[in-house]
């Protein structure tokens, strides 16, 4: 390790250790709602992080066995039998969203309120047929006899917690389009052209939040 | 590092409300919120209270409460526990205490949201109403115990198995809700919105507490809401996430392949740092009550502010040995047992550092002083049984015992209430411009102290000689000798009298407030900000345009060579001569 890198990593420590001591703001040039927005999220990952423990302590006890994923979740494309396309598909939509977001969030911060009114709308579009699609998934493991109390594959317990915590992050889904609407009128209605934007960063946050959590729901749902 | 440039809080509007409901019902202002959650709070807790005298008469005189049947017994102790643990002391500490002191103590107008302030108090109400709603449903309240364990809880024969769980459950995940928008409020106010000059380590300690409580609750309550929808599903849908297979009134239930020890793994995970986000707000008001009482500094101010954060931390990773009895891996009682005793230094420090600020100190027994002390003895008493049952060993043989109701009600119990009752006693004055009644306020003080005492010193000795706690019907237990009917006979009027002499502290509030002295601005010749408002009571915004400048920490108490024996944080240092 040579000095320079030695001392830039000195000045990362002396400048946190600089903030954390300092007045006034711990965060230097944070807003109040995006420090709220991260202290939230932190609360939020422990919900999901119980949901997706207990899962895993499912997995671990049953007795009964549990429904190959790759089995489950594929569509018969042309009488071919395609494991997790539509899964692939609604991650790819998903990430995808996280992207416009991100632009959004880049517009904003140029104050051009059209192109952060479209992207955050096409954001919203990309969540909700994120929500449809996940509705088809659904009906489809409902026409399968697959109910949370019973699953004609196996273990009870796969229909329970895939009900459960898939339906807990389409509702986080479903509340991100209503918020990200919201705020895409009310940038264009000017109601935040006395701030700097941050509201669209803030709502990319809890965006890009989501859009994580999925990350890990699809690696231990349908991977495992 | 105080910097020239108007800091962002100075220039936020507060929203002044022009009509009286918006001045007093919906109000966005931190105090009357405060005032607002403290009210609720006390007002459910005399539910409690009244519960447990109700279970004390049953266990020393059974029969002379016709109407309280076993049912009933069992739903007062659920419901006895929960409003404590939750809807008193959590509310208590953080929603009035954390409303009032935060923005007080930080030097800010208030809390960074009002809006989701007051929606966080209107949703606490809800949660509040929901759990009284459980007495009017078919079958009462739960009386699963305020643990709430599957697979009992939802099966037949347990009182409130369908609705009852159903009400309390739904109430806890609404709290959850109010106890999430009150705490962001909090942390954001306490890193964002300080004043100038007010540092990390500047800040009163009751801040520290109240900040490392609530980082604590944001991080446990998502177990228990967690869990909560997991039950609620099970009760209602047929899920088996709790539930094993199992016969109930020589029925198969349709449940099969559930795991109970998941319940109690996130239960615990919740409840353990449940305990210390009502011990930790405590600990920071005793230390800030025995530091102005007593005219001297805290003693290791930095050691007190590692030793929350370090107990914080620690609280996270000892949940299972609530569990030892459930039957576990001996190494993984092994872990438990020693990350247990391990928060034992931490405590043990900050109550070394009580000890040492009293120390040829110029004490002055005022009545929140007398309730600081009171605290210091009783949680050293609490928190030396708690020794005792982190040992898996010692703890096995005391489980379920009057050994645990005495442990658990010295430590997390009695210990919050007396600090509840000193910061009332010390934040009176500046939330109404009127001082309580001393004499009232010291008789109070006798009778709670010493018949606190009088009821939970003798479950030690009841608890060794092997009495098992939550039994409905004493009488036809004949293994317990003689002395323990007795003492239980005790215990039951020392509570008596407790119960009755809390009259007291609701006359004096009550009475203080209209024809109280009128209080000065600064009784107690504190330090901290909320001494140094403009106005007694503060008003809404607080602070006069410019907000306050804080030079030093809050405990300049005494200092060699100054003329007054404090100097308020908002005093600027003398330069070197």
């Amino acid at each position: 390790m040579t000095d320079s890198t030695l001392s830039t990593q000195e000045s990362i420590f002396t400048s946190t250790a600089k903030d954390w001591s300092s007045d006034m703001t711990t965060f230097k040039g944070v807003p109040w709602g995006k420090a709220m927005m991260w202290i939230f999220l932190l609360s939020d990952t422990f919900i999901f992080t119980c949901f997706l423990v207990g899962y895993m302590v499912m997995r671990m006890t049953v007795t009964e066995p549990w429904p190959v994923a790759s089995e489950v979740f594929s569509l018969t494309v042309f009488g071919v039998s395609v494991p997790l396309l539509l899964i692939a598909i609604m991650t790819f939509i998903l990430i995808t969203s996280s992207g416009t977001m991100a632009m959004a969030v880049n517009m904003g911060y140029q104050r051009r309120k059209w192109a952060v009114f479209w992207l955050m709308l096409a954001t919203a579009l990309l969540g909700a047929s994120f929500v449809g699609m996940q509705c088809f998934e659904w009906s489809k493991l409902i026409a399968e006899e697959v109910r949370p109390w019973e699953n004609p594959m196996g273990a009870p317990q796969f229909g329970s917690i895939f009900f459960m915590v898939t339906g807990f992050h389409g509702l986080h889904v479903s509340v991100g389009v209503a918020y990200l609407l919201i705020v895409a009128i009310r940038v264009v209605r000017g109601k935040y052209d006395h701030t700097n934007f941050e509201i669209v960063e803030i709502t990319g946050l809890y965006w890009h939040f989501v859009d994580l959590v999925w990350v890990f729901i699809f690696a231990f749902f349908y991977l495992w | 590092m105080a910097t020239v440039e108007v800091p962002y809080q100075e220039t936020v509007p507060l929203h002044h409300p022009k009509t009286w409901i918006g001045k007093y019902i919906f109000s966005q202002d931190h105090k009357i919120i405060a005032v607002q959650y403290g009210v609720t709070a006390m007002a459910v807790g005399l539910v409690a209270l009244i519960l447990s005298e109700f279970m004390r008469i049953q266990i020393a005189f059974p029969g002379v409460l016709p109407f309280f049947t076993a049912d009933h017994y069992y739903q007062a102790i659920t419901m006895h526990g929960m409003i404590m643990v939750i809807y008193l002391l959590t509310a208590f500490l953080l929603g009035a205490f954390g409303n009032f002191c935060v923005p007080l103590m930080c030097g800010a107008r208030d809390m960074v949201f009002p809006f989701v302030n007051m929606l966080s108090y209107w949703v606490y109400l809800l949660s509040v109403i929901i759990l009284m709603v459980s007495y009017f449903v078919p079958g009462g309240p739960t009386g699963a115990g305020w643990t709430l364990y599957p697979p009992q809880t939802i099966t037949a024969g347990t009182p409130g198995f369908d609705w009852g769980i159903a009400t309390m459950l739904i109430s806890l995940a609404v709290f959850i809700v109010a106890f999430t928008m009150g705490g962001l409020n909090y942390i954001t106010t306490i890193l964002q919105a300080r004043t100038r000059g007010l540092t990390l380590m500047r800040m009163p300690l009751t801040v520290w507490g109240i900040f490392i409580a609530t980082f604590l609750g944001l991080i446990a309550f998502p177990a228990l809401f967690v869990s909560a929808v997991m039950m609620l599903l099970d009760n209602f849908l047929g899920t088996s996430f709790f539930m094993p297979a199992i016969v109930s009134l020589g029925q198969k239930l349709e449940y099969s392949g559930g795991q109970p020890l998941l319940f109690q793994h996130l239960f615990w995970f919740f409840g353990h740092p449940e305990v210390y986000i009502v011990a930790l707000p405590a600990f920071g008001v005793i230390s800030d009550l025995i530091s102005v009482h007593a005219r001297k500094n805290i003693f290791g101010y930095r050691m007190m502010v590692w030793a929350i954060v370090a107990i914080g931390v620690l609280s996270l990773i000892v949940w299972a040995h609530h569990m030892y009895v459930a039957g576990m891996h001996p190494s993984f009682g092994f872990f438990f047992a020693t990350t247990t005793l391990i928060i034992a230094v931490p405590t043990a420090l900050k109550v070394y550092n009580w000890i040492l600020t009293l120390w040829r100190a110029n004490i002055r027994i005022t009545v929140p002083m007398l309730f600081a002390l009171a605290f210091v003895l009783t949680f050293i008493v609490g928190g030396i049984t708690g020794l005792f049952l982190g040992n898996v060993i010692i703890d096995i043989p005391l489980s379920d015992t009057y050994f645990v109701v005495a442990h658990f009600h010295m430590v997390m119990g009695v210990s919050p209430i007396l600090a509840i009752f000193g910061g009332i006693y010390h934040w009176y004055p500046k939330l109404t411009g009127r001082m309580l009644n001393d004499t009232i306020g010291r008789v109070h003080f006798y009778f709670t102290f010493i018949g606190t005492y009088a009821i939970y010193f003798p479950m030690h000795y009841l608890g060794f000689i092997g009495v098992p706690r939550r039994y409905y019907h004493t009488e036809i237990a004949d293994f317990y000798p003689l002395a323990a009917h007795n003492l239980n006979k005790f215990i039951t009027i020392a509570a008596l009298i407790v119960g009755v002499s809390q009259i007291l502290f609701i006359y004096n509030l009550v009475h203080s407030y209209f024809k109280g002295k009128k209080a000065p601005a600064n009784p107690w010749g504190a330090n901290s900000l909320e001494w140094c408002t403009p106005e007694t009571p503060p008003r809404h915004g607080n602070w006069e345009d410019r907000l306050p400048t804080v030079h030093r920490w809050a405990y300049d108490f005494g200092v060699p060579g100054e003329e007054k024996d404090h100097i308020p944080q908002t005093v600027p240092r003398r330069k070197a001569s």
